[in-house]
């Protein structure tokens, strides 16, 4: 038999999380419904706003749809993968995180695998219907490039997410009663993004652009799958730099969070 | 050396209200400047009071916390910086929080455990095997965790922090709130685990017994300094602390204040049971009780021995 | 209620605001939360109004902006977001603590909640008011009943709000898990309430809808007084559906509580 491995190690993590939440059948199709219903609220608000005009800072109700798709799915793949990482003040005042600080494997990935919201799959469902109908429905000139960025799009929205629950959950190790701080960043990243940047004024626009990117995770690529220019002057290739915003995320939560567990065991401060 | 702590401190930052709006910012010293040292197949007992700074020594020890100053080694490791190489060869029980799965049956969270710690099956199986038998875990190795006694849990919780057979074993509190035969199964259990395996155990308790049964040497913190490394008859001789006989006799008899090298205590029942108070390094019981048979006739006696609050009490309060 | 009864409910009432006042971080980083959705929502509202050529649903800007902070505002006060309070002790079996009380169960956790709407009002329905007065403008209204009914509605709103989460909760007693419901709940109160967007905005089949159920007299009937979509005797109706809403939902949950407690006392829980 083969030695042990750290990705072994996590499949099992995860492996018995999936376990734990099927052996709750009944429960688990009611979260899963909920989560499916959760997605045509959100796209309610979208229609409702569609039924009082035809378009919503200049684009219609086709291609603020096809953003809603791309937003809610890379929210739901994050929110099902890491959402709980802001339970962190939990973990911490249980002792939790103590006990994962005890084990052989990093506590970020431990908290990760500790959940897994299986229930997401729901949403992230329901958007991928709602996405097919947009693309349908909008005029898109296909090209390998553009069917590429289609696929790598919600990707790239998800590591984009993730990486910012990341980094929101770990203000908690700074301040432990104010994890609703990060709900501004994600759950407010992930409202925000689900609409045409054009109706924002400009200060939200380049926070959540150049602070939080959200809007590489749907804006800016619905703008080159659809082969517009940004009302707003932003430059074209930005549209296609949604794996790059991704990457440094990432960069950016680790160290953040890094900084935060030093702070927790008290080599920080 | 397992353990080596050299002047060892942890400052935490108090902040309080001082006035309506103001807030004081005060450092107090949790651990205080702690030297010691634990060779390999030892097994401590480290006592002291709540707040003394036990909690805070651990959490150095294993890696969570950071110490302000001094240097602390363990299995040859810095322990927050080689945190998780030290955690393939310590195992540590926290009495108040777990380490398993709370909703996967107990199998469960041994197999996850071992997949952590990356044991290949045959080594764990064999431990587990061994594990289940001796502390007789196998009835509710299938229950989930959460439906789980307190005494059950925690020979899981042993079971779990045993399973990647560490070098240290370090207890928090590991009996507190067992029943008596929850708590003797555990300490033969762990006598044992010292014996056959040469595990260094170090751990943290309210109760003597447990001392009695495991620890050949003490450590005693108080307000973060170390008050005494040593045995616990040593540390008994050093408070002076006296152990009490109590006899019952066949007929009341008049107060004996005056039997040689004791103390009268109290006389009870109108003399029918006296309690006498006598140190041991200045007599034995046995000269005690042939003091007091040779005067009056005796029905039943029994020697108390100090308790550990007692001890440590007095040792603050010479 | 009979008059004995008054001051154990005065006293739990005060109980339920010292204890939620105790979470002043929590506070703060709800009011931010709370501010930062606020801009967003009304964001996508003003792009709405600019499309329409500034007035939609019977809005203008400033109303449209009236609507999204007092929405924001009423978030804490009437709950808006999951409450499993009471379910957790079902599950727990505290319910039989509760039980075994000398008061009545309902009336004490109604008494206790009117506690923690009114701390949630002072704590974090002020300050995104005053926030979206100075950067947004706000309305407040020139009609005095409008004043005079405020109060009264704002209390019936949480008396609604707390009826419905009541018998939510009580699903406890007859389900293992309860998070799927209460998500259910979450979400249909909030879009039918008119808390993502207002009641006025929605396609005629969906008013309808919105108004045959509580929900609206939550969120949307406050708001009304204020905006002055609802004045004079409009007012006054608003104020009565409410009152009937309270009584009616609040007669239904003692009516399910008996049965719960029947079946707890049957089955020995």
């Amino acid at each position: 038999m083969a030695e042990p491995t750290v990705t072994g190690a996590y499949a099992a993590l995860v492996r018995s999380r999936v376990a734990a939440q099927a052996s709750y059948r009944s429960s688990f199709a009611i979260d899963v419904a909920a989560q499916v219903l959760l997605a045509v609220v959100e796209f309610a608000e979208v229609y409702v706003v569609f039924h009082q005009v035809h378009s919503l800072g200049g684009f219609s109700f086709a291609e603020v749809t096809l953003m809603f798709a791309l937003a809610t799915t890379a929210f739901g793949l994050a929110d099902g993968a890491v959402g709980h990482v802001d339970q962190l003040p939990h973990y911490v005042r249980t002792g939790q995180l103590d006990v994962f600080l005890l084990r052989p494997l990093s506590a970020l990935g431990q908290l990760v695998s500790s959940d897994f919201a299986l229930r997401r799959l729901g949403r992230v469902a329901t958007s991928l219907v709602i996405l097919v109908l947009a693309l349908v429905a909008v005029d898109v000139d296909w090209s390998p490039e553009r069917a590429a960025l289609l696929l790598v799009t919600p990707l790239a929205g998800a590591v984009i997410f993730s990486s910012v629950f990341v980094a929101a959950s770990a203000v908690a190790f700074w301040l432990v009663e104010g994890t609703e701080f990060a709900n501004a960043l994600t759950y407010g990243g992930s409202y925000l993004s689900s609409f045409p940047f054009t109706v924002f004024g400009s200060a939200i626009r380049r926070f959540f652009t150049f602070a939080v990117p959200a809007a590489f995770v749907a804006y800016l690529p619905a703008l080159a799958l659809l082969g517009r220019p940004d009302p707003l002057g932003m430059p074209g290739w930005l549209s296609w730099a949604g794996p790059v915003a991704a990457c440094l995320s990432v960069a950016v939560s680790a160290v953040t969070w890094r900084t935060g567990l030093r702070r927790y065991v008290g080599a920080g401060s | 050396m397992i353990v080596e702590a050299s002047d060892l401190r942890r400052d935490f930052v108090v902040r309080r209200k001082a006035g309506r709006l103001r807030r004081t910012r005060d450092v107090v010293a949790a651990v205080d400047g702690i030297s010691f040292s634990i060779g390999a197949g030892e097994c401590v007992g480290y006592i002291g009071a709540n707040g003394a700074g036990k909690s805070t020594t651990i959490k150095m020890l294993t890696g969570i916390l950071v110490p302000t100053s001094g240097t602390v080694r363990v299995c040859g490791l810095d322990p927050v910086r080689q945190r998780t190489s030290l955690a393939r060869r310590i195992g540590v029980v926290f009495g108040q929080r777990s380490q398993l799965w709370w909703d996967l049956p107990l199998r469960e969270s041994f197999r996850l455990l071992a997949a952590i710690h990356r044991l290949p099956a045959l080594q764990w199986r064999d431990r587990l095997d061994e594990c289940v038998a001796l502390l007789e875990t196998g009835p509710f190795l299938e229950t989930p965790v959460r439906q789980l006694s307190l005494g059950q849990r925690m020979r899981g919780e042993v079971t779990a922090a045993l399973l990647h057979s560490p070098e240290l074993l370090v207890l928090d509190e590991p009996t507190i709130g067992l029943d008596l035969l929850s708590k003797e199964r555990l300490r033969a259990f762990l006598a044992r685990e010292r014996r056959e395996r040469g595990t260094t155990i170090l751990l943290t308790t309210h109760d003597l017994p447990d001392i009695e049964r495991l620890c050949d040497r003490i450590l005693v913190v108080d307000h973060g300094r170390m008050a005494f490394d040593g045995t616990l008859p040593g540390l008994i001789e050093r408070v002076g602390a006296e152990r009490v006989l109590i006899i019952d006799l066949m007929e009341p008899e008049p107060a004996l204040f005056d039997v040689p090298g004791t103390t009268l205590l109290q006389v009870e029942a109108g003399g029918l049971r006296q309690h006498l108070a006598f140190r041991p390094e200045q007599t034995t019981a046995a000269e005690v009780v042939a003091a007091v048979s040779a005067r009056v006739a005796l029905r039943d006696l029994a020697v108390t021995e100090p308790d550990i609050e007692d001890v440590v009490r007095r040792l603050y309060q010479p | 209620m009979p008059l004995i009864a008054v001051r154990p409910a005065a006293v739990l009432a005060g109980s339920g605001f010292r204890r939620w006042s105790a979470y002043r971080q929590a506070a703060i980083a709800g009011i931010f939360v709370n501010t930062v959705f606020g801009v967003i929502k009304l964001s996508i509202l003003l792009g709405v109004a600019d499309s329409a050529g500034g007035r939609v649903g019977g809005y203008d800007e400033v109303g449209l902006s009236t609507y999204a902070w007092m929405s924001q505002a009423l978030i804490a006060v009437v709950v808006l977001f999951s409450w499993t309070e009471l379910a957790d002790r079902v599950r727990t079996g505290d319910i039989a603590v509760d039980l075994a009380r000398p008061v009545d169960l309902q009336l004490a956790w109604l008494a206790a909640d009117i506690g923690r709407a009114a701390w949630a009002l002072l704590s974090r329905g002020v300050v995104p008011i005053l926030f979206g007065a100075a950067a947004f403008g706000f309305r407040v209204p020139r009609d005095p009943t409008a004043w005079l009914l405020l109060p009264v509605a704002v209390t019936l709103a949480v008396a609604v709000s707390f009826a419905c989460r009541f018998l939510v909760n009580l699903s406890a007693f007859w389900i293992i898990e309860v998070r799927g419901p209460v998500t259910f709940y979450v979400l249909v109160s909030g879009l039918l309430g008119g808390h993502l967007i207002p009641v006025q905005l929605f396609p005629e089949w969906m008013q309808v809808l919105a108004y045959a159920t509580p929900f609206p007299s939550m969120v949307q009937s406050p708001i009304d007084l204020v905006t002055g979509q609802a004045a004079g005797s409009e007012a006054l109706l608003l104020v009565t559906v409410q009152l009937g809403w309270a009584v009616l939902l609040l007669g239904l949950g003692r009516l399910v509580l008996r049965r719960a407690t029947r079946r707890l006392v049957v089955q020995g829980g």
